[in-house]
């Protein structure tokens, strides 16, 4: 086996990058995901990439699009306020069917909030990542070690499915450090028979573009891309998931909130409380189906974020009035506990008892 | 083994970060769970400097330290801020050049080490914090010295090897007292 070695989540997640194939970073300095950058700066010029610190958030995210216009594996990272910045380039790479990859190490909003953990930007991800109608894989790594291993598994995907992958982190995962292992996993490869290489007067050439003037043909192709979310939706949603089989409440949580409930599931279940706990990996595609099957055996779902509820919503139209949803989160950049996490479960499962 | 939840605080500069990072290399190559989080951003800038160090036979769950059973406070604000924190039960140490201070609580047990005269009294200027960790591995037995040396190695760049000597005679220095 490979050494463990201890990194900081943002510097783990620029190496796998690199890793995965990643030659191409355009970027712009925010906290707390600046280490990406600047890992990025120092590793590229050495193995032959590019590393470039953009005029601002639109160019690098334009510069993103350039790159993977051209087939090429391309990334941009920054953390929320630099991602609002950055929607309108996403909306045009759905629109041009692009794969890439943008990282978001969240902190509090609205506005520039504060520079403190956050998983606020869950609706923007998920829901409207630009405009028009449209979806991009997002993936929540909860350890450093997931901060390794999705940047392969998002590479992959975006170019299989030809969208923008993002990976949602949060300040908890991008500054702290933990073991990690990096495994010689070779980054798979994909063909780009659409990419603008160059047609050497050998093949028609290729047209990149998010512009359609002719609604028929809009239209369909905006169809032909929902078929492939549904593809997604049916193949490649991801949990982890613990004491689930004889859960009366199942709490769901993503990132590292899930690592704080999955604390307190264990002691409540060594007080002999019946919890489980499920943690999508992806939030878009989310779990859905797995959801609609637990809410046949549990009573009661607990969400619990580092927002005001956003996925909350979610997990109630899954659940669709099988079960009971409750919420618990905390926003501005303050934590929950475990403790905070096991008083509201007994609160729920208690109420019961009494 | 015991779980660690410690929480190391002092002015940036005195290598709170760095003596955070050795421990936890040091539970690493224990081939325990570990993680590292400090503090970041604006609020490091001329203030104090944090960070939470967790040291379990169990995966990890919060990175954020808010009740330690461990503090290291190098400085007197750290030491008035995270002071009524700590769990019952638990141990605190303190640069005691630096922090003169009183302590009201008898549920936990107070150390203290005259770190930075110590450094210039053994011509170890700049790592009080290493002093001080050695105290702390003496008294925890969180991990070996031999393990705490290893980590050492790890935790100091290439560019400042002629320093690890030094780091390590600080340790012994504190595990003296």
């Amino acid at each position: 086996m490979a050494e463990r070695v201890l990194m900081k989540g943002n510097e783990a997640l620029a190496e796998a990058a690199i890793q995965a194939g990643c030659r191409h970073f355009f970027g712009y300095p925010i906290t707390p995901q600046t280490e990406i950058n600047a890992y990025l700066s120092r590793r590229m010029p050495k193995i032959g990439g590019t590393y470039l610190q953009a005029e601002s958030e639109l160019a690098a995210v334009n510069m993103v699009m350039g790159a993977a216009s051209a087939g090429v594996r391309a990334m941009t990272s920054s953390s929320s306020p630099g991602i609002s910045l950055k929607t309108e380039g996403i909306s045009y790479m759905i629109g041009s069917d692009l794969p890439c990859l943008i990282v978001n190490v969240q902190r509090c909003g609205p506005g520039l909030g504060g520079i403190r953990p956050s998983q606020a930007d869950y609706n923007q991800a998920t829901k409207a990542p630009g405009h028009g109608d449209s979806h991009i894989l997002v993936f929540a790594p909860a350890t450093v070690q997931e901060m390794v291993d999705i940047p392969f598994k998002a590479f992959d995907l975006a170019e299989r499915y030809r969208m923008p992958a993002m990976i949602l982190a949060d300040g908890l995962l991008g500054q702290m450090m933990e073991p990690v292992v990096f495994t010689d996993e070779s980054a798979k490869q994909n063909e780009k028979p659409w990419a603008t290489t160059g047609h050497e007067n050998k093949r028609p050439p290729n047209f990149v573009t998010s512009l359609y003037l002719d609604p028929a043909i809009l239209e369909q192709k905006v169809t032909e891309r929902f078929a492939r979310y549904a593809e997604i939706e049916e193949n490649e949603v991801m949990t982890e998931g613990s004491y689930l089989e004889d859960a009366e409440l199942v709490v769901v949580a993503f990132g590292a909130t899930a690592r704080i409930c999955r604390g307190a599931v264990n002691q409540a279940r060594t007080m002999g409380m019946r919890v489980g706990l499920l943690r999508p990996v992806t939030l878009w595609p989310f779990p859905k189906k797995q959801l609609r099957q637990l809410a046949g055996t549990a009573k009661h779902v607990l969400t619990v974020e580092m927002n005001m509820g956003q996925m909350v919503n979610d997990v109630r139209l899954a659940v669709s009035g099988a079960a009971e949803v409750h919420f618990y989160g905390r926003a501005g950049g303050m934590v929950p506990t475990p403790q905070d996490v096991l008083a509201e479960m007994r609160r729920i499962l208690g109420g019961e008892q009494a | 083994m015991t779980d660690y939840n410690m929480l190391l605080a002092g002015f940036g500069g005195q290598g709170i970060l760095f003596c955070g990072k050795v421990v936890a290399y040091a539970g690493l190559l224990d081939n325990r769970e570990v993680s590292w989080l400090p503090s970041y951003g604006p609020e490091m800038r001329g203030g104090t400097a944090n960070c939470s160090v967790c040291i379990s036979e169990e995966p990890v769950g919060s990175p954020l330290v808010t009740e330690p059973n461990v503090l290291l406070a190098l400085n007197g604000p750290s030491f008035d801020k995270f002071i009524d924190s700590v769990v019952p039960g638990g141990q605190v140490f303190i640069d005691s050049t630096l922090v003169e201070r009183e302590c009201s609580r008898d549920d936990i047990t107070l150390f203290r080490l005259p770190a930075s005269q110590l450094s210039l009294d053994e011509h170890l200027e700049g790592i009080a914090n290493m002093i001080v960790l050695g105290k702390l591995l003496k008294e925890t037995g969180f991990s070996t010295l031999e393990t705490v040396e290893k980590a050492l190695e790890k935790c100091v760049p290439p560019s400042k090897r002629h320093l690890l000597e030094h780091n390590i005679r600080a340790v012994k220095l504190g595990m003296s007292k």
